[in-house]
Formats: structure tokens, sequence, C-alpha cells
């Protein structure tokens, strides 16, 4: 309303300013108008959504969209550090397998780690050929039989990959778990020997997580082909796969990435 | 120049290197082999795999845990319920929840059927490998019965997505459990007329037996698993060694050869379509009242841990191993051990010394699907 005057005066003093000036105007007029408008309009939706009285739903989508605009810097939820691994239950008795082990190989196991039924025998990379063999061969254990070999991904942790090593006893009907800790670039001891089974499992494992495995007979690439560049299960692999760019300048295509990552969260 | 080619022989006696796959009609699917041949002999062989690899444990990483069954069903796509079974009760591990005993029933009972027609597809196509052509049409004319209650059932013929965690999304339709039972009297019938055809057949013999004999030492350091172990004569299923669903409270038997060659590997098969029949005769006879949903937090959501879990898919153990961290409404880890692949990588060993003609027969008695094999 203020502002009226002010357009009247230049339209007088020339008529060649007049339609830059008659803009500013305009557009606060319409800012004034849209001020007003905005949470009436947004009333019917706040009304539609909460059934209850309009008096109280006005202020309510206004206060809401309010702090919308304002670029939440919402930071992304922290990576895990690694698995629980939680320790055995005291009261809960360990099976023969598992005392023997101890008695067998002070020392050399790092830990264990009970959830859900399953057992984990925690190891390092060195002491994985001893207790597998102990595992495979004793007569409390006999696991005879490997059931999958598998990993994870821990990224955020110095030694990033869980190896993980199934096993089955077909003759006492149990089930253990050895976990092995490597870091990127650390190779871990094949059982291929002990195991022939592992011979393909392995080799996905390197396949996808380009953990190396010492002693494997036939290292090589088993699902992905032959030339391919990078481990597809690791962790800042992208889901959806390279694509030309990251082959081609992966600094350029994380770039791009960021841009998108930061366009999406406005 | 006409001298040299004079003085060497007119045969070349060298070992010959060919590729079979991966598009070959006996390989059932993508499957490539190559061949180190000494005359018709196999001296060695590579299998080439991974060329249907979709990258299915990464994708699982990125949904949410109830959107992961219908991921499983593409995995052994003849056999997608069994698939469903094995990451539902893996969660339910992980979460510790119990399902209902008529969820569990119907659960035995849909993946016994998937069994049989599984089965069904394996005897047809094993067959045809090996030239029985009439096999094949009998077999999926049974297998064409399952697939119509499957459809009753959940709507779909082949990728059902027909568990959830904590028990089932649909309670059996009214009259299924009768057309159930027909199909089992119908396939009583039908199993002795595929013996007829085959298990006196003398070709049949000739084609299979003391082909691709595997000791049970050698099956159970290879990893062997499901029909390929228990035809050499290891006592293992997992129905019986670590029960699930309701395996425990029915009675079954296991088959289980004694030569751990081809054609004890089909008797067994064979077994089993008979002990499918007698398990879903049992769980229909008891199948209990009672709700098919087990009580699940309407987020789910693990607690951290991990978790690994198998089931006897129709090819042999199907294994979850599952990593929760506990903050994420998707699993941080899904790795399946694919029941296939383990098996697969027992072909080597068993065509080494075999003609080419019978790496066809080998291909088809350890009852691959390559959908599973490369994931």
């Amino acid at each position: 309303m203020a502002d009226a005057p002010k357009s009247g005066e230049p339209a007088a003093e020339s008529s060649s300013a007049q339609p830059p000036d008659a803009r500013p105007p305009a557009g606060t007029d319409g800012d004034a108008a849209a001020k007003p408008v905005e949470p009436a309009a947004e009333a019917p939706a706040g009304k539609g959504g909460a059934s209850g009285d309009t008096a109280a739903a006005k202020p309510k989508p206004a206060a809401a969209a309010k702090p919308r605009p304002k670029p939440k810097p919402k930071a992304p939820p922290e990576a895990p550090k690694g698995p629980v691994d939680p320790p055995p239950p005291e009261d809960l008795e360990r099976p023969a397998f598992l005392t023997a082990l101890e008695a067998a190989l002070p020392g050399r196991i790092h830990g264990l780690a009970y959830w859900v039924g399953d057992w984990t025998v925690i190891v390092t990379p060195d002491a994985l050929l001893d207790v597998a063999a102990f595992l495979k061969d004793s007569d409390d254990g006999s696991f005879d039989y490997c059931s999958d070999l598998t990993a994870t991904d821990w990224p955020p942790r110095g030694k990033r990959f869980d190896v993980l090593y199934c096993l089955y006893s077909t003759r006492l009907r149990q089930r253990v778990r050895i976990k092995v800790q490597a870091g990127d670039g650390e190779s871990v001891p094949s059982v291929t020997g002990l195991w022939p089974a592992a011979n393909w499992l392995e080799r996905e494992v390197w396949d996808m997580f380009g953990v190396d495995f010492t002693g494997h007979p036939d290292l090589r690439r088993i699902l992905m082909p032959d030339g391919w560049q990078g481990h597809p299960q690791r962790k800042d692999y992208p889901l959806e796969g390279p694509g030309e760019l990251l082959l081609e300048s992966p600094m350029e295509w994380l770039r791009l990435r960021n841009a998108r990552d930061e366009a999406e969260i406005e | 120049m006409t001298g040299q080619a004079a003085a060497a022989p007119i045969f070349d006696t060298d070992e010959l290197v060919i590729n079979m796959g991966p598009q070959h009609p006996s390989t059932h699917g993508v499957l490539r082999v190559v061949l180190r041949l000494d005359g018709e002999r196999v001296v060695d062989a590579d299998v080439v795999i991974g060329y249907i690899h979709r990258g299915i444990e990464k994708l699982c990483e990125n949904r949410d845990w109830t959107q992961i069954i219908l991921l499983t069903d593409r995995m052994d796509y003849v056999a997608a319920a069994t698939n469903n079974l094995g990451y539902c009760e893996t969660v339910e591990k992980l979460m510790e929840i119990e399902v209902p005993r008529r969820a569990r029933y119907i659960r035995t009972i849909l993946a016994e059927l998937q069994r049989i027609a599984s089965h069904c597809l394996w005897l047809g196509t094993h067959a045809m490998d090996i030239g029985a052509m009439t096999v094949f049409l009998y077999a999926f004319r049974e297998r064409e019965l399952i697939l119509d209650l499957f459809e009753e059932y959940c709507g779909a013929r082949l990728t059902y997505n027909s568990m959830r965690i904590g028990g089932l999304p649909l309670d059996i339709p009214t009259g299924w459990d009768v057309k159930v039972r027909e199909f089992c009297k119908v396939m009583d019938e039908k199993v002795p007329e595929y013996e007829e055809l085959l298990t006196n057949n003398r070709i049949w013999l000739e084609r299979t037996r003391d082909i691709g004999v595997i000791s049970a030492e050698d099956a159970i350091g290879l990893g062997l698993c499901g029909p390929p172990l228990r035809g050499s004569g290891v006592y293992r299923d997992v129905r019986k060694d670590e029960p699930y669903a309701a395996y425990d409270e029915l009675e079954f038997d296991v088959p289980l050869g004694t030569r751990g060659d081809t054609y004890d590997r089909y008797l067994i098969r064979l077994e089993e379509f008979r002990q499918s029949i007698r398990l879903i005769r049992q769980a229909l006879d008891g199948l209990p009242e009672g709700p098919v949903m087990g009580k699940v937090p309407r987020l789910i959501k693990p607690k951290a841990g991990e978790t690994y879990h198998a089931i006897e898919s129709p090819k042999g153990e199907l294994g979850y191993f599952i990593v929760s961290d506990g903050r994420a409404t998707n699993p941080y880890r899904m790795r399946v051990r694919p029941p296939s692949f383990c098996n697969l990588q027992g072909l080597r060993p068993l065509v080494v010394g075999h003609l080419v003609a019978d790496v066809v027969a080998l291909i088809g008695t350890i009852d691959i699907v390559l959908g599973e094999v490369d994931r």
C-alpha cells in the first residue's frame, strides 16, 4: 500500500523509466499477496490430513513449512565400525570341541562369539590353518564339510574384511564358524588343502572382495569377467556399477556423484 | 612343403580344446565348459560361470528386509518357494520370531510341492539330454499341475513371493487341500510310469551306470550337497539333521545311494518324489488350525548380529548368511550359499576320463540352475 505513491512519482517524471520501476511494486505486491495466501492454501491440506479444528490447524502448517527451506546439515548415519560379536553368556555350556580347541591351542584364539545359537571362533590369519586343521581332525569336532566361505566388509575398521568359514560335521551334526580379520591387501592362508570345496568359494571371495588367499591353486575371478576392475561387494563400490565414466576418470565420476547427492538432499 | 605334409600323420593326434556353451541346449542355461579332449575322452575341464551374474547379494544390501523375499525368487527360479523359505527362516532366526504351527505346516507342503516340481523339471531335461524324449513330456505334464496349485495359492506360477517374515501372506484357499490330495493321487500313479520308461531301460542303464562315480569322502570334501551327496551314500539331509518348518513332526526316509554314480542319483530323486508325496499327505492330515502369521514388529529391524541358516532345497543345502548392523532397515550383508554352485564345482572331477557325450549326462545329473549359480 505504501509503495503506491512511489510508483506514481517516477511515472510522472518519465514514461521511459516506468516499466522497470513498475516491476518492483508489482513484485512486492505479489509478495504481500502471497504471504497471506500461503497458509490459506495449505490450510485445506492440513484439514484433510489431520481432522481437527481449523483454528489450530492454520498456524501449524505455517510453522512446519518454515524450517523446510533451510538446508538441514543432517549428517548421514555413521557407518558401523564392525560386527558386535557378542561374547557367549557365562552360564552357557561350551560345546566339547571348543573346550578341546582352547586346551590344544592356547593363545591362538582371538575370541569367541555366540549369537542366536551360532558359535564363532575368531582367529588371526596366521592361526587360521592350525585352528581349522584342529577343528577338522579332532574327534570332538570332525568338521569335515565346509558349508560356506564368505566375507563381510567393514570399511572404517583397519582390518576391514571378515572372512567367514561355516563348517559342518557330517558325523556329529554340529556347526561352527571361524572368523578371520584381514586388512586391505593382507592375505589369508587358503584352506583348499583341508576342504577342496573352498576352491570356488575362495575364488568368489577374491572376486567380490579382493581378499587374497595364499596357497590357492587357481585364484581367478569367477563371477565377474576376467578383465574387471574393482571388487563389487566392497561397501565403497557403487551399487549402480562403475559405468564408463568411472573406468575412464574416477575423480570426475566422484565429483558428479557428490553433486548429485547434494542436489538430492536439497 | 609337400614332403613335410606327407611326413605328418593324416590325423592330428594332439589334444583338442573345445568350448561347450555358453549357448548350448544341454547346459541348462548359460554355462560354459571348456573341455580338453584326447580323442573323445575328456582330459581336463574348466567350468566358466558368471554369465547371468546380477549382483543379487549386493542388491539385497540396499533393499528392505521384506523386499528381499522377491529377489530370492530370482535365484533358483524353478524352486522359488524354497528360496523364500530359506530367507524367511534365517531372518526369523535372527529376530527370534516364532512362526505359528499352521504356517510351518503350509510351508512344508509348499516346499515339498516345489521339490516335486523341481525334480520333474530335472527328470525331464536330464532324460531329454540323454535322448529320452517322452519322459520330458510326461514330467512337464505333472509339473504343470503343481504350477496350477501354486497359482491358486499365491497367484504366480514361477516367482511366487509366497512367504513372509514371520509366516505366510495368505492362508490356503478353500478346497486347495483337496486339490493337493488329488495331485498326490495322480503323482502316485505317474512315478511308476517314469520308472517304467527309464529304470530298467537298457539304453538308460548304459548311459548312467558307472558314469560320474564319486566316493563319499570326495563328495564331502568337494562340498557336494543334496542328491549328489546322498548318491554317494552320505546320510546328510538338512531336513533331518537340522529340522526346520514342520519336518521334525513328520516322518520320512532319506534315500541313499551305494555306488555314487549317475544312476544312483537318478534313483534317489525318484524316491524323493515318493517321500515328498508322503510328507505332503502327512502335513495335510495333521494341518493344525490357527493363524498363519506370527507376531512380527511393524518395522523389521533385527538386532545387530549375524547368523547362518540352511534348508534343504531340491538342489541341496541352501544356506543364508545374514549380517544385521541393528540400525538400518536393510541387511548389512547377505550371502547365499547356493547348492547349485557348490555342486557344479564337482563337475570337473566327475567328467575327467569320460566321453564327451557323458558330459551332457553329468551336467544333467548335478541338477544346476544357472540363476542360482551366478546369482
